[in-house]
């Protein structure tokens, strides 16, 4: 139906006079964009292939390359824009769930960018961190609600199991399947160097990385892929996945495709099989039986790890996040609608759920409000884009942060969105070993250990302006923000005052 | 615009009187000592905390109010009279005094919890009085109580401390400890209640400082059913200590260990008992750190405890002449009433100066 072939939306442009034509960017491309004509001897490009994913810019050895926007255009219109008149063409034509990859990338409005931090001027005097401590350590876990002393009076010292982290950030879960093993390493050996914990996602975890359990998160999702006592024991603390941020109330798909060699062997499924997470876990229909499989998970790990509860972030979250921290979760992470994925359908990823500041504002209150704040540590994630974005989460009430695309950015991410086709030039969503080798973790962990130490300075700076030489007492301080631009609701919510005020 | 209504950061000066042996002396000391600092407040409020002053009346609590008019004073008293068996009611003296203006109707209660209401109530003595106070203060219009403690008393105004002392004829009452605050807003209290020292039962606070982690303090201490009505960094230290001391049972060392929290890096370096301690207490009660500058006095029944934050952001001088303590912000406050000292020094950020009557002293 080529009446309905829809103009691609980016253009690589190539600058002829720089092209040696010396075909980096044809090998470099798995979408096949390039192509060299041998009878003209001179590099061409088939746009339409093109994701805008950057690898043979970058790559090219002679600058002779960029994309751009194109400026072919429909009739303008503000209602049906040219990305409505695409999709519905697309699904005219496939008769298909459109699929995305990655975080809603609509123009929602982002609190974060609307709450401005606060600094000490004569009153009370700024600290420098480069001459005084500047503590960003965090224990994440249950607290005890009484103290309690041996018979000779001295405080017993049993916290309940927690972690601990160097800086209050943790890479959120991202599954060996979904990611390339090189990218795996890579977060798990960043985690290492950096004292902070990464999180496995669903797919198990490969043998070769179990010796970076005290830095692991395990995770337990709905299809349970991976799952035996040892990958539970291993890790330094286990979380059940209820939901994400990207796809509240849907379940994951890792095609069959990918289901090869030491994938199908970690999940513990046969190759060639699709791996179907479902959308509720199956044994949990109700809050109480959530309560049950976290005691599980306790008893099979002789309640030696804490166990962390990640949610959706979705309208009710506040009173579900109550109802998880009355049964027997340690840590409730919660993951905002700009959390990213490696596959989502588009319309949920676009419209389900709620921002994450506005989540954590609400959950802490409540929680707050309840008395029962202490029971849990929170973690919010779905969308922190810089160490601003982890200082204003803290302020407004999370004990730690969860980032996941900003980690993937480090490693080489290019954000072009397309980690559902597998065909990752940059190594990460890809299972494809000539592409996942692109990926090198040695120096892949290291760009991301450096955006790690990058933000602990940032926070440590960014604290000691405010006067504050320990996170704990930037947690919950909202006093610290203002708002610029919100309305009444919106300030009532994130619980903080306009600027001015 | 109230003293509660805004937050109003403050400068101060502080300074506090201990007697070891709880021999009792005059308040006439605590006001020319503070008088000293009087460049380190801007006239905008003052007050006192002494200890050991009502023996006539030390089993029952002093409750002092201030009452907006008389409407406010009859419907706390009706309230009052419903809970307390009420042992003797009247104004406190004072002295008309051109510096101190716009003064409320200042009354003084001995009273102790009727044994009826207080078996009803489920609760313990001090809870119930507790409870007794923030309702008056939080329920009944133009009814404030600022001191709850029993043989000892608060007394405050917006003024310079020294006008204040003479206000409230503080020379003719002894006592084994007091304590003093002047302060310096950077916003009109325009309120009495505003001023320091902050008390709640038997424990007040006098504070230099503005700590930047009053909002985390905050959140996390109105969990345990306090409310921070003042918006000042005092009432919030006050209850913090008092949760740590009266429903945790904290001793004081561990309470500067959960307020003044040594450094990470120091507590590596501890014993392993003491390390494991101090862990614990960082990590049980992280929110309760107080963080940015400040020196605080504590005066509580039979002892008294000076700190500073981690950082030693605020000044704050202690010394020991015989029997008696001495802190103040600044040594000059101490020679001007002690001129020879056995002992002189500053404490560390984060060393508690802890000191109590001696056993088999008065």
């Amino acid at each position: 139906m080529a009446a309905f072939d829809i103009y691609p939306e980016y253009e690589i442009v190539r600058n002829n006079e720089r092209c040696t034509n010396c075909r980096v960017c044809e090998k470099q491309c798995a979408n096949g964009a390039h192509i060299f004509l041998t009878d003209k001897n001179r590099m061409a490009a088939d746009d339409a292939k093109c994701v805008n994913c950057h690898r043979c810019v970058a790559m090219c050895p002679v600058r002779a390359l960029k994309i751009v926007k194109t400026d072919h255009t429909f009739r303008e219109n503000s209602y049906w824009t040219g990305k409505s008149i695409k999709e519905i063409n697309r699904q005219a034509e496939s008769g298909g769930v459109l699929l995305s990859s990655m975080g809603n990338p609509e123009t929602y409005p982002v609190y974060f960018d609307r709450i401005l931090l606060n600094a000490s001027q004569v009153t009370n005097p700024s600290i420098d961190p480069l001459r005084e401590p500047m503590e960003t350590r965090v224990y994440l876990g249950s607290k005890p609600e009484k103290v309690v002393r041996d018979e000779k009076g001295r405080i017993k010292v049993d916290l309940p199991p927690h972690i601990m982290l160097s800086i209050p950030v943790m890479l959120s879960a991202m599954s060996y399947g979904s990611i390339s093993y090189n990218a795996h390493e890579s977060l798990a050996r960043a985690a290492a160097e950096a004292g902070i914990l990464y999180n496995t996602g669903e797919g198990g975890l490969h043998e070769n990385l179990y010796n970076y359990g005290s830095n692991t998160i395990v995770q337990v999702a709905s299809g349970r892929f991976g799952v035996h006592k040892k990958y539970l024991s291993s890790g330094a603390a286990i979380e059940i996945k209820m939901g994400q941020g990207a796809k509240p109330g849907i379940g994951g798909h890792l095609p069959g495709t990918k289901i090869v060699g030491d994938i199908s062997k970690t999940r513990m499924i046969p190759e060639g099989s699709d791996a179907i997470s479902p959308a509720p876990h199956h044994d949990i229909y109700s809050i109480e039986d959530l309560s049950q499989l976290i005691y599980s998970l306790k008893e099979a790990t002789g309640y030696s790890k804490p166990i962390i509860v990640k949610i959706a972030a979705v309208h009710n979250v506040a009173a579900i996040a109550s109802g998880i921290a009355r049964s027997g979760a340690d840590i409730i992470a919660i993951d905002g609608f700009r959390g990213g994925t490696g596959a989502a359908p588009t319309r949920i990823r676009d419209h389900v759920g709620i921002p994450i500041e506005l989540a954590l504002a609400s959950v802490d209150n409540r929680l707050c409000d309840e008395g029962i704040r202490n029971r849990v540590s929170i973690v919010a994630g779905g969308g922190i884009r810089s160490s601003a974005d982890v200082v204003k989460a803290i302020a407004l009430g999370a004990d730690c942060v969860y980032i996941g695309t900003a980690a993937l950015i480090a490693l080489g991410c290019h954000l072009c969105r397309s980690c559902h086709t597998g065909k990752c030039n940059w190594g990460i969503a890809t299972q494809r070993e000539d592409l996942m080798k692109r990926l090198n973790p040695d120096w892949g962990y290291k760009r991301l250990v450096n955006l790690l130490n990058a933000w602990k300075h940032e926070i440590m700076e960014m604290m000691g302006g405010m006067g504050i030489n320990a996170i704990e007492s930037l947690r919950g301080n909202r006093l610290m923000l203002r708002g610029v631009g919100l309305n009444e609701k919106e300030l009532e919510i994130l619980g903080i005052k306009h600027a001015g005020e | 615009m109230r003293e509660g209504m805004f937050r109003n950061p403050s400068g101060c000066a502080i300074s506090g009187i201990f007697s070891k042996s709880g021999k009792r002396f005059s308040g006439k000391r605590i006001i020319d000592s503070i008088a000293v600092m009087h460049e380190r407040s801007n006239g905008l409020g003052g007050g006192f905390a002494a200890y050991g002053i009502y023996p006539e009346y030390k089993d029952h609590y002093a409750f002092h109010i201030f009452y907006d008019d008389i409407y406010a004073k009859k419907e706390c008293e009706e309230y009052l009279e419903d809970h307390f068996d009420i042992a003797s009611l009247s104004q406190i003296p004072t002295r008309k005094i051109p510096e101190i203006t716009d003064t409320p109707l200042i009354w003084r209660y001995f009273a102790a919890p009727l044994p009826a209401k207080l078996a009803d109530s489920q609760l313990d003595e001090r809870e119930y009085v507790v409870r007794c106070v923030f309702r008056i203060n939080t329920a009944i219009k133009g009814a404030y109580v600022f001191s709850s403690g029993k043989n000892m008393g608060v007394f405050k105004a917006v003024g310079f401390p020294e006008d204040v002392g003479r206000f409230y004829r503080l020379e003719e009452y002894e006592g084994y400890c007091f304590i003093a605050h002047g302060r310096y807003p950077t916003n009109t209290p325009g309120w009495w209640g505003g001023a320091h020292p902050f008390a709640l039962l038997d424990f007040s606070v006098v504070h230099n400082g503005e700590i930047s982690s009053y909002d985390a303090n905050r959140r996390s201490i109105e969990m345990h059913g306090y409310k921070c009505t003042l918006q000042t960094d005092t009432e919030v230290i006050a209850y913090i200590i008092d949760y740590l001391h009266r429903k945790q049972w904290l001793n004081l060392n561990e309470i500067c260990s959960v307020i003044a929290a040594p450094f990470w890096s120091v507590i590596e370096t501890r014993p392993r008992e003491d390390r494991e301690e101090l862990e614990y207490l960082r990590c049980v009660f992280d929110s309760l750190l107080i963080n940015g500058p400040f020196s605080i006095i504590v005066g509580f029944e039979g002892g008294m405890m000076a700190l500073n934050d981690r950082l030693k952001l605020r000044s704050m001088v202690v010394g020991e002449k015989d029997d008696m303590v001495y802190v103040a912000s600044e040594e000059a406050a101490i020679r001007v009433i002690q001129k020879d000292l056995d002992r002189v020094w500053s404490p560390k950020g984060g060393e508690g100066v802890i000191v109590t009557i001696e056993k088999g002293s008065a």
